[in-house]
């Protein structure tokens, strides 16, 4: 099973170092890794440089992937104006690098990821006609059928209403516990993290400033320092923690 | 959400309706390509003698059963003309289809981004000047000095675009600025021609297949055959490229890598032709949309598309020259801007859908 530990990873953005000195606890496979920050904090760049897109210092130590191309990122940007249905979109991350026939267990398993997501009535529409919802739900579809054993998804749920992000989250933990991958999500709905993630990573102006268990790294002078907003965290019915925000902190 | 128990009548829903698709765009490349060839045989037909197609058959497979004056018609004056027509044709629209995907512009083609252009200077150069840029024989002068100038154009439009922080918007730009440059040396270089270099350069710059030869079909066509291989092995890289330099990478495509080696191809792809030919604008804009909107972005679909596009589309607009006034050939240049432009806003206001 895969398993992964970034050992005080940085990333650079052209000259300037955009993120700095990140460790983290091993993420074991099935893990759930919610990644929180304000904007521009430096969770794309992360995930960017795990996936290899950025250079910068530090190890990123990858055990017991079963494939050299393990990780998979999902870009926070989904529009495409190319002109392909959404099957045929879905189809090209699949086959990417490979000969130009295609199979019939390359579409069934493409079937099965868009049925999983509830996107069979979009398949034959044009990318160009969709929804950023849609979009975004396109957009996690490509990265599946790549099969990754390391999973990065840049704010899969932003464009999404409240039932498909409950739905898309739900879905994702019981995939990685399934299929024994590692998925690391960056995310801007605390209670959403609170609620699925194992663990979750809190990474402000460019440094990480704890990753853990969700209940020890979400607390008030967490929120109050890095959010700079007054909030409680209460038990809700479903015995998560839940993050209420009474006011912004000056 | 649950992931729902294999229905084996919604299993195969996606993938039977997919087959079918990918059967229908195949059926319209099989329709291109008798398109093409029935354009093909016509335009080998027409002219200043018509003959029948039967006549032109004949003629094509048992040379022998015909008389000497068709044979000599249709295998030596017409048979190079038609032939150039189709790998030009072929060769401009890959270049402009190729150009389109890995600038994401749908502007993007050999004659609005100053390619064309620049190959006309460096011709005009050769013929007012006698000024080689390359020591070669001078029979080649005028198609080396156009296929340098072109490449030149070609790879300054890539390393600008590859700079950081330049939009699509500011490459399109830059191209319609080498456009006016050239065009400005151009004027410059007539300016001080004789009249007859002018009447030469005025000649080239419209474009015509009329000085086709079979060492020039020949070459163009190496170019495309090593060109189209190289495409092929990059087609689902090329097709990811074009939902976004990030998406692709996402996908492990190295973009850099396939968006140079690309460039490299099109200089080859869009300078050649232009060299041996002169400015045959708009297949290059028009071939690509309209396999674009017939076939999508599928660059196994695409690439086969854009080459049978282009290719019919000069191979017409080569009836279309011979026809307009019988016995005189109009310069093909003139000719495909004048049929490419309307038929490039029908295809655009029909069907917006399917366009960029």
């Amino acid at each position: 099973m895969v398993a992964m530990q970034l050992q005080s990873v940085g990333a650079y953005h052209g000259r300037k170092l955009f993120v700095e000195d990140v460790t983290t606890p091993v993420m074991q496979a099935g893990e759930l890794i919610a990644v929180i920050g304000p904007n521009a904090a430096g969770k794309s760049t992360l995930f960017k440089r795990i996936t290899g897109l950025l250079k910068g210092p530090g190890n990123i130590v990858i055990d017991g992937a079963r494939t050299r191309n393990a990780i998979t990122y999902m870009p926070q940007d989904t529009s495409a104006n190319a002109v392909l249905t959404v099957y045929e979109s879905i189809l090209l991350a699949r086959k990417q690098g490979q000969s130009w026939t295609v199979s019939d267990s390359d579409l069934s398993f493409i079937d099965e990821i868009m049925r999983a997501l509830n996107i069979t009535s979009i398949a034959f529409r044009d990318l160009g006609a969709l929804s950023g919802g849609q979009r975004q739900l396109v957009s996690i579809a490509q990265a599946l059928v790549r099969e990754p054993e390391i999973m990065l998804m840049d704010e899969p749920t932003s464009a999404l209403d409240l039932h498909r992000q409950v739905e898309v989250l739900d879905f994702m933990q019981r995939r990685a516990r399934s299929k024994g991958m590692i998925v690391m999500i960056a995310i801007h709905d605390l209670n959403q993290a609170l609620r699925f993630a194992d663990k979750v990573l809190v990474i402000a102006n460019g440094r990480m400033r704890a990753c853990g268990n969700p209940r020890d790294v979400v607390t008030v002078d967490m929120l109050r320092d890095v959010y700079r907003v007054h909030a409680r965290i209460e038990k809700c019915s479903m015995d998560h923690d839940h993050v209420i925000v009474d006011g912004t902190a000056h | 959400m649950a992931e729902i128990a294999a229905l084996p009548i919604e299993a195969e829903a996606g993938r039977e309706r997919y087959r079918a698709l990918a059967r229908r765009k195949l059926m319209i490349l099989a329709a291109m390509t008798a398109a093409l060839c029935l354009s093909f045989a016509v335009d080998l037909a027409w002219g200043p003698a018509r003959y029948s197609l039967s006549e032109v058959i004949a003629a094509l497979i048992d040379p022998s059963s015909v008389s000497a004056q068709i044979r000599a018609v249709v295998w030596d004056i017409r048979m190079p003309v038609a032939v150039m027509a189709i790998v030009v044709g072929a060769a401009l629209s890959v270049a402009g289809a190729q150009m389109q995907t890995i600038l994401a512009n749908p502007l993007a083609s050999p004659f609005t981004l100053g390619i064309s252009a620049a190959a006309s200077f460096g011709a005009a150069l050769a013929i007012v000047t006698s000024v080689s840029i390359l020591p070669v024989a001078a029979t080649l002068l005028v198609p080396v000095n156009a296929f340098i100038m072109a490449l030149i154009a070609t790879l300054f439009i890539h390393f600008i675009s590859q700079m950081r922080g330049v939009s699509v918007q500011t490459v399109v730009l830059l191209g319609i600025a080498l456009v006016f440059t050239f065009n400005a040396l151009l004027a410059f270089l007539q300016y001080l021609a004789s009249e007859q270099a002018l009447s030469a350069v005025v000649f080239w710059t419209m474009g015509s297949l009329t000085k086709a030869t079979w060492p020039k079909i020949g070459i163009t066509l190496a170019v495309l055959l090593i060109a189209l291989p190289l495409f092929a092995r990059h087609a689902w890289a090329l097709t990811a490229i074009r939902l976004g330099e990030d998406k692709a990478a996402s996908f492990g495509v190295n973009v850099r890598r396939i968006r140079l080696e690309t460039m490299l191809i099109i200089s080859l792809l869009a300078a050649v032709p232009v060299s041996f030919v002169g400015t045959i604008g708009f297949v290059g804009l028009v071939g690509p949309h309209i396999a674009r909107m017939i076939l999508g972005e599928d660059q196994r679909f695409f690439l086969p598309g854009s080459i049978l596009s282009g290719a019919l589309l000069l191979s017409v607009t080569s009836i279309v020259s011979k026809s307009i006034i019988p016995g005189v050939v109009f310069p093909i240049g003139i000719i495909t801007a004048l049929v490419g432009v309307p038929f490039f806003f029908s295809l655009i206001l029909s069907n917006r859908s399917r366009s960029w």
